[in-house]
């Protein structure tokens, strides 16, 4: 199994997300320990919620702590599986196996929180 | 038959026979004999207390020790602080982390989740610290870890139930690959700790706390449980310096060896009274007085003696400090720097209010430890008084002397018995502890105070039961005999006006007897005057005596020539014829 495993979005070139809100485009790292069904739920339910919402619009990196750990000190991750989301700024951990669709959307900055 | 039941400490150094729980040396002074070894090996820790305990430097101690002295790597996990702010911390208490972490010995993470960035998304585990605990134990081979307050983990991470059973796991876990964990918590309410993890870490639980007892702080320490090995449930005290965390153990035990060398206590006259040797080498002498009798004066001198000799003196100072000590003895022909400056003395001056009972005691402690002293001078144990009760006072010089005694250094104690009280009074509660006892009180008379000296007590010789009058001057110390009389004890410009006197009785006396013998040969000469008076008179008169025998004797015969001559004249009988005519008439009567 390869470190990361690309799954592949529709990209579109960087400096221009910043330029509008409609061209935001929202780049997510999969912190996962290990194929646990935790792990697999986890994609299964992010993937349909991105598909739902950004089509086109996403990427998500898997990592593997097990095959690469130092990659769990730079990123300070504790509980897996932890989805990191990079973009659109600030930084958010959304941590879980992503069953709580409303916790999610709200981490993505799709829905205001509370 | 009675057998010595000993105070036992298990010593560290014993070696824990297989099959029983193995133990974890921490490198703190004291712990290690507390709880007969240190933390159990490869089990997990839990050491507790509230803000500003010490958890932190303790679990440190613990990680710093083994990758300095034994020679393990170790993992140090901080929820809290950054590496670099922990450096910065533990450099101020003598540990240097980035030595060790640049060595390869010491691995230091910080571990950091900020609740606002977290989304709680679900179900989860603790993979992720697992993952990295695993990796960065393997990258250096480590066999000890701290996870320093791991309970921030409760603030940050949602759902505690996961939490819970998460943290289990992560203790099972690391007993598993059997890496020696010390877990630090905060101190709750009513519980242990904060979130109630003494439950899943079971195996040894240490309590910190500190305890403020009329406005001074001690700091305590207590094994609360320790599975599997027996361990001493007292509290004890604990300090924390620029040397860093040590526990002073409460009760060595009375099985320390006894000298017979003898220590000159630079005062002839001293060294007399204490059967001309001075004291014992390792005794603990008690100096008790009034104010101003000299008790310090006479610590100072024999620590000067020490010093002489080459012994190291410790000389704590609880009322001056360390310059008006060596000024105020360099007034009676006392120099004390010197010493000071060939490093033979060391002065160690602070109130005794400065903190509490506990905490001197193991800065003198620490103190002797390192300057491994011959003799020791508290100067005055009275003060401490004001720094806890009698009985605590009792309690913290019994095992100041036993410690003291084990080593085999002297102890001198000065106390200061107030003016009201009885003397033998306040220092029975001490006295019971001391060796020696030497009292030094002011006796008044005539107007003025002057000082005594006399033996209470002194445990194995031979010594004086006599007041000795306490005299210091510019030349340093003397003792002199007192005069003891119907008129009660002499001393100062009494004892010296009945020296006087006594001499002036002794040339009065002198002069008497002349006088009387001037007397008597006088009236010898008188008499044998009149006695050749008398002679010359007798003589006179028997001269005279002659004169007139003669005269009357010429008399008779001129009146016998006279009579014979007028008889023969009368033709008268002679008186031959009349004597011959009455005998004739006898003889014709027969």
């Amino acid at each position: 199994m390869s470190a990361r495993k690309a799954v592949p979005a529709k990209r579109r070139p960087l400096k221009n997300t910043h330029k509008k809100r409609k061209n935001l485009q929202w780049n997510m790292l999969l912190y996962i320990a290990g194929q646990t069904p935790k792990t697999v739920r986890a994609l299964a339910n992010l993937r349909r919620i991105c598909d739902e919402h950004l089509a086109g619009l996403y990427s998500i990196e898997v990592i593997d702590l097990l095959v690469k750990p130092r990659l769990a000190k730079g990123a300070q991750i504790l509980a897996v599986p932890t989805l990191v989301r990079h973009l659109p700024a600030p930084m958010r951990k959304i941590i879980g196996d992503m069953s709580n669709t409303e916790a999610v959307l709200v981490g993505l900055d799709l829905r205001k929180r509370g | 038959m009675v057998t010595r039941r000993k105070l036992a400490l298990p010593s560290p150094l014993r070696k824990a026979p297989t099959g029983i729980l193995r133990k974890a040396l921490t490198g703190v002074p004291g712990f290690d004999e507390i709880t007969g070894g240190g933390l159990p090996k490869g089990r997990c820790s839990l050491i507790c207390g509230s803000a500003g305990t010490g958890k932190t430097l303790f679990a440190m101690h613990f990680l710093a020790y083994a990758a300095r002295e034994l020679n393990e790597p170790v993992v140090y996990f901080t929820f809290e602080e950054t590496a670099e702010e922990l450096a910065m911390n533990l450099a101020s208490i003598g540990h240097d982390i980035s030595s060790l972490v640049s060595k390869k010995k010491m691995l230091v993470e910080h571990v950091y989740l900020d609740r606002s960035e977290v989304i709680d998304g679900g179900e989860y585990d603790l993979d992720g610290l697992f993952v990295r605990l695993g990796a960065a134990i393997d990258q250096i081979g480590a066999k000890r870890l701290v996870l320093d307050t791991l309970e921030v983990l409760f603030a940050s991470l949602p759902n505690e139930a996961i939490l819970r059973a998460e943290l289990r796991r992560l203790f099972r876990w690391l007993k598993d690959r059997g890496i020696t964990t010390l877990i630090t918590a905060e101190r709750g309410q009513g519980a242990l700790t904060r979130y109630g993890i003494e439950e899943y870490v079971s195996d040894c639980v240490v309590l910190l706390d500190h305890q403020v007892l009329d406005e001074i702080t001690t700091r305590r320490l207590r094994v609360v449980k320790y599975r599997g090995s027996s361990h001493a449930t007292n509290e004890f005290p604990f300090l924390i310096d620029d040397r860093g965390f040590s526990v002073f153990p409460i009760g060595i035990g009375l099985d320390h060896g006894a000298s017979s060398e003898r220590r000159s206590t630079g005062i002839e006259r001293l060294d007399t009274i204490f059967g001309d040797r001075g004291y014992f080498k390792g005794s603990s002498i008690l100096i008790s007085g009034t104010a101003g009798t000299g008790k310090s004066t006479l610590s100072a001198w024999m620590a000067s003696a020490a010093c002489r000799r080459g012994e190291r003196c410790l000389y704590f100072a609880f009322e001056e400090s360390r310059d008006q000590i060596v000024r105020n003895m360099r007034s009676i022909g006392n120099d004390m720097a010197p010493f000071l400056q060939n490093g033979t003395l060391r002065i160690l001056a602070s109130r005794s209010s400065l903190h509490g009972l506990e905490m001197h005691l193991v800065t003198m402690a620490n103190a002797i430890r390192e300057f491994k002293p011959e003799l020791v001078i508290l100067d005055p144990i009275s003060n401490f008084i004001a720094a806890g009760t009698t009985t605590e006072v009792k309690s913290m010089l019994t095992r100041l002397i036993d410690m003291l005694k084990h080593q085999e250094i002297t102890g001198i104690f000065t106390s200061l018995t107030f003016g009201g009280s009885a003397l033998e009074l306040t220092e029975t509660t001490i006295s019971s502890l001391m060796d020696t006892w030497m009292m030094v009180r002011t006796y008044e008379h005539d107007g003025e105070r002057n000082r005594g000296l006399m033996i209470v007590k002194s445990r194995g010789m031979r010594h004086s039961n006599q007041v000795r009058e306490f005299i210091m001057n510019d030349k340093g110390i003397e003792l002199v005999d007192v005069y003891l009389g119907s008129s009660g004890v002499l001393m100062g410009s009494a004892r010296v006006d009945r020296g006087a006197r006594e001499g002036q009785d002794k040339r009065g006396l002198t002069q008497e007897f002349e006088k009387r013998r001037r007397a008597i040969e006088h009236k010898r000469l008188a008499t044998e005057a009149q006695i050749r008076v008398l002679q010359a008179s007798l003589e006179s008169d028997s001269a005279e005596m002659l004169q007139a025998q003669k005269a009357s004797d010429e008399r008779m015969a001129d009146d016998d020539s006279t009579r014979q001559r007028i008889a023969a004249m009368r033709t008268a009988d002679t008186l031959r014829s009349v004597r011959r005519n009455r005998r004739l008439a006898r003889k014709e009567s027969r």
